[in-house]
């Protein structure tokens, strides 16, 4: 196998004097979707935070298209071609959709096609009709899509996304689904961090598993939904 | 009074009102993004006056029209805004992480070395600017004559106003200063460089600084004590037009000029006062603001910081045998050094006791020192109290104006209420500046004598130990009682000890005026030391001693505030003998003590 486009090696972090993470390692190639799982306090968000340089990493290596990235700040990181969506979507609500997409916009990547306004109104067509709205006045769909489309305009060549279907409508997770399939076709990796696991079975092709800070499992998504001991054991779904 | 004289008045207020705008929206804009209260804003704007009045002499004598009158200031809030970006690429980004009271203290820092460099740069006097040409002459309107610069100045609001509003909102630079100022994390995980984008905005704020004191010399001359009242008013400004908005500022900013315009004719010696009590009302309405949004509770002032330990019995006998050695076994130098030293521990221990438990920083706390000394100092000297009652009365008067000033301002908490406190503490002083009939204004009240058993220095030292220690101990009580650890568990988290159903705002409230009340304790004491008191007392420079006392003694320990006292009194009897540049020393080692021990030295000691 080729270089992965991000490498995440024996990564250790947490908050304060409290540990989260201890030892993560996984990777991510171009134009792979894996889904990120585990319970509540896994370490999920911990990961992708610190992934981003939100968190300073304790211990670990982060590798990302040839280049060391550990330890850097995150807007560095942003440049080198990660997108982040965090979970509670922090859209600035002062701001009008095209505004908050402005703030996004980064120039292109190399081997990649642009996202312009136009194609992430494509991607997402419930926003077209809204780019002079504020986005504080979108509804939680509306601005988790604005979320994506924020990150996309960067252009990034990765994109970790944190529990993006988490409180919306189950009629928008479909789109939503479509749209992460799609991002994964123009090229972007995504690292999906998800507690939805149908959600995360139509994505991802991938699934790492987190247990108490570790990796408890990675392997095809298909084994996951298969298994139901590993299921069981690692996510406390017995369904 | 005529219409015209009504007018007239009103168009004064309005002058002053653009000038306090452009000040007070660079202030607003540099908190919404770096959240930093930068003190030294104040200091930007008289560099900005004093570069003014030094670069348009020239410019005018080469040129005399407007438009180069108007380069000329532009020319100086330049010159400013590359001070504040020189300011903010060596201190601040520095200190962005460090607890919000050091962050403040180290501003405060620079308006002491500010000071003094514009003392030696540009001498003691006052410089008055020269006028703007074409706009020297007066307009007769309604048979007044008002002064045409002034029309300029009203229309200057308004239309920097307007650019402002454009620049936020037509740029990408204006776009990025919105988003920051909402989540300046995601804006950092979107790719933008936000140590370029402080400094933007850092370098923006200390141009509108400089603009507001550069346009300001046709009418008020450039001095060297024109700082303070600036920050003042400019921090009343922000906080009632709600922090981090612009239009708020400017509205805000009408609104206080206009009060102080026809607040003069009706109480000519109150008029701050006046300010402060409608400022007092917009925020019970509003705490947010006019114009502001309701914030999110802000990471505390002293984060990270523990409470104080229980009081080790070494110290105790220590503090006595000390106190004893000097009052029989040295001179009467030391004993007066002695008994200051206990005043200053005193109130830098009630100051400690709010800001570590309270998590209330208070950067006016010598006006309840000063507000303890002028209640001793008159009920002796002007109605003839035994000194008893008035060291009595002392604390009393002191508590009951903190008690005042927390009912009316400690629900707004964090920064808020520091900036408030040092607005509060400009006000204070000035009314004992102005009201001389009452307080002797610059020469206070002189002949402040003890009774005939504590009038000499030894017994009046060991009286002050008896009045201060216990007062100090009796507080230290506080902290373990469970007053004191609620206290701190709504410090830690306001939410949830509301949702507990603590009274925190009350809490607070009883904090504040008890704290008050040992300063005024403290102040009462030493008027009868000093034998006289003065507006110096209760001026800002007394009120950031006391937070450099602590600074240097750190508030984790009971000692500290004790060795802080200590410690400072020492060195400025050392060092203000031997230099005229005592404020630059004192900015200076301020700055080095943030900057090297961001929890002060008893801190560091601890850690070692």
């Amino acid at each position: 196998m080729a270089e992965p486009l991000l490498a995440i090696e024996g990564l250790e972090a947490g908050y304060g004097p409290a540990p989260v993470l201890f030892g993560v390692s996984l990777t991510l190639a171009p134009g792979e979707v894996v889904a990120l799982l585990g319970r509540n306090g896994a370490g999920k968000s911990t990961l992708i935070k610190a992934a981003m340089g939100l968190l300073p990493p304790r211990a670990g290596r982060l590798r990302f298209a040839g280049q060391d990235i550990s330890g850097e700040a995150p807007w560095r990181i942003a440049r080198a071609g990660i997108g982040y969506v965090p979970e509670d979507r922090r859209v600035f609500p002062d701001l009008t959709v095209a505004e908050n997409l402005a703030v996004g916009r980064r120039p292109p990547r190399e081997g990649l096609p642009e996202w312009t306004d136009s194609r992430l109104f494509a991607l997402f067509p419930p926003l077209a009709p809204l780019s002079r709205r504020r986005a504080g006045l979108l509804s939680g769909g509306e601005q988790q899509m604005l979320a994506i489309a924020r990150t996309l305009a960067g252009n990034p060549r990765a994109v970790l996304l944190d529990e993006p279907a988490e409180g919306l409508a189950p009629v928008l997770l479909e789109p939503l689904a479509g749209a992460i399939l799609e991002m994964a076709k123009a090229g972007v990796a995504v690292l999906l961090a998800e507690q939805n696991l149908d959600f995360a079975a139509a994505v991802a092709d991938r699934a790492v598993l987190l247990a108490r800070g570790a990796v408890a499992f990675d392997g095809p998504m298909a084994r996951v939904m298969a298994d139901a001991s590993l299921r069981e054991s690692v996510l406390g779904v017995s369904a | 009074m005529e219409w015209g004289f009504w007018l007239a008045q009103a168009v004064s207020g309005l002058a002053g009102a653009s000038a306090l705008f452009l000040t007070a929206a660079g202030l607003t804009l540099v908190f919404g993004v770096c959240r930093i209260v930068n003190f030294a804003h104040g200091s930007f704007a008289m560099v900005g006056a004093y570069v003014a009045v030094t670069l348009l002499p020239p410019l005018l004598a080469w040129s005399p029209s407007l438009s180069v009158f108007l380069l000329g200031a532009v020319l100086s809030a330049l010159a400013v805004a590359a001070l504040g970006a020189a300011v903010e690429l060596l201190l601040l980004r520095r200190i962005y992480r460090v607890p919000e009271l050091f962050q403040l203290l180290a501003t405060f820092g620079l308006v002491l070395v500010i000071q003094d460099g514009v003392l030696q740069l540009w001498g003691p006097e006052d410089i008055p600017g020269p006028r703007a040409p074409g706009l020297g002459h007066g307009v007769a309107i309604l048979g007044e004559r008002i002064p045409a610069y002034d029309l300029f100045l009203i229309a200057v609001g308004p239309v920097v106003l307007a650019l402002l509003t454009l620049l936020l909102r037509a740029t990408r630079f204006g776009l990025l200063i919105q988003a920051a100022t909402r989540d300046r994390e995601m804006v950092a995980a979107l790719g933008v460089n936000q140590a370029l984008l402080f400094t933007g905005v850092f370098a923006l704020g200390a141009f509108l600084a400089g603009l507001g004191g550069a346009l300001q010399v046709p009418r008020i001359p450039a001095s060297g004590g024109m700082d303070l009242p600036i920050i003042a008013e400019a921090f009343v400004v922000t906080v009632v037009g709600g922090m981090g908005s612009v239009p708020g500022a400017f509205l805000a900013s009408v609104l206080i000029g206009l009060l102080q315009a026809f607040g003069i004719l009706a109480f000519p010696k109150i008029t701050l006062v006046l300010v402060f009590l409608v400022m007092a009302a917009v925020l019970m309405l509003r705490p947010q603001g006019l114009l502001g949004r309701p914030e999110p509770p802000a990471r505390g002032a002293i984060e990270g910081l523990a409470a104080l330990p229980p009081p080790s019995p070494p110290l105790r006998a220590l503090a006595v045998a000390a106190i004893l050695a000097v009052a029989f076994l040295s001179d009467d130098y030391l004993r007066k050094v002695a008994t200051e030293m206990l005043v200053l521990a005193i109130a830098a221990f009630s100051l400690g006791f709010l800001i570590a438990n309270a998590g209330i920083v208070s950067f006016g706390h010598a006006a309840f020192l000063g507000a303890g000394a002028y209640a001793a100092a008159l009920l002796s000297v002007r109605a003839g109290w035994p000194m008893e009652a008035a060291l009595a009365a002392g604390p009393l008067f002191a508590g009951t104006l903190a008690l005042l000033f927390g009912a009316a301002l400690a629900r707004m908490g964090g920064i808020y209420l520091a900036m408030l406190t040092l607005a509060f503490a400009q006000i204070t002083h000035a009314v004992a500046f102005q009201w001389v009939e009452l307080t002797g204004g610059d020469n206070g009240i002189v002949g402040v004598r003890p009774a005939w058993w504590a009038s000499d220095r030894a017994s009046y030292l060991l009286l002050a130990a008896a009045l201060v220690l216990p007062a100090i101990w009796a507080l230290r009580r506080v902290l373990s009682a469970p007053f004191g650890v609620l206290l701190r568990a709504a410090r830690d988290s306001e939410p949830r000890a509301l949702a507990l159903g603590l009274p925190v705002v009350a809490m607070r409230v009883a904090a504040f005026a008890l704290a008050g009340a040992l300063a005024g304790l403290g102040g009462a004491v030493f008027a009868f030391s000093r034998g006289s008191v003065d507006p110096t007392l209760l001026a800002i420079p007394q009120s950031v001693d006391l937070l450099a006392m602590l600074l240097l003694g750190g508030v984790q320990a009971v000692a500290g505030p004790l060795l802080g006292a200590v410690a400072l009194h020492g060195l400025k009897d050392a060092v203000m003998p031997l230099t005229d540049l005592w404020r630059l020393f004192l900015g200076l080692a301020i700055l080095l003590l943030v900057l090297a021990f961001p929890r002060g030295l008893a801190g560091a000691w601890r850690r070692a």
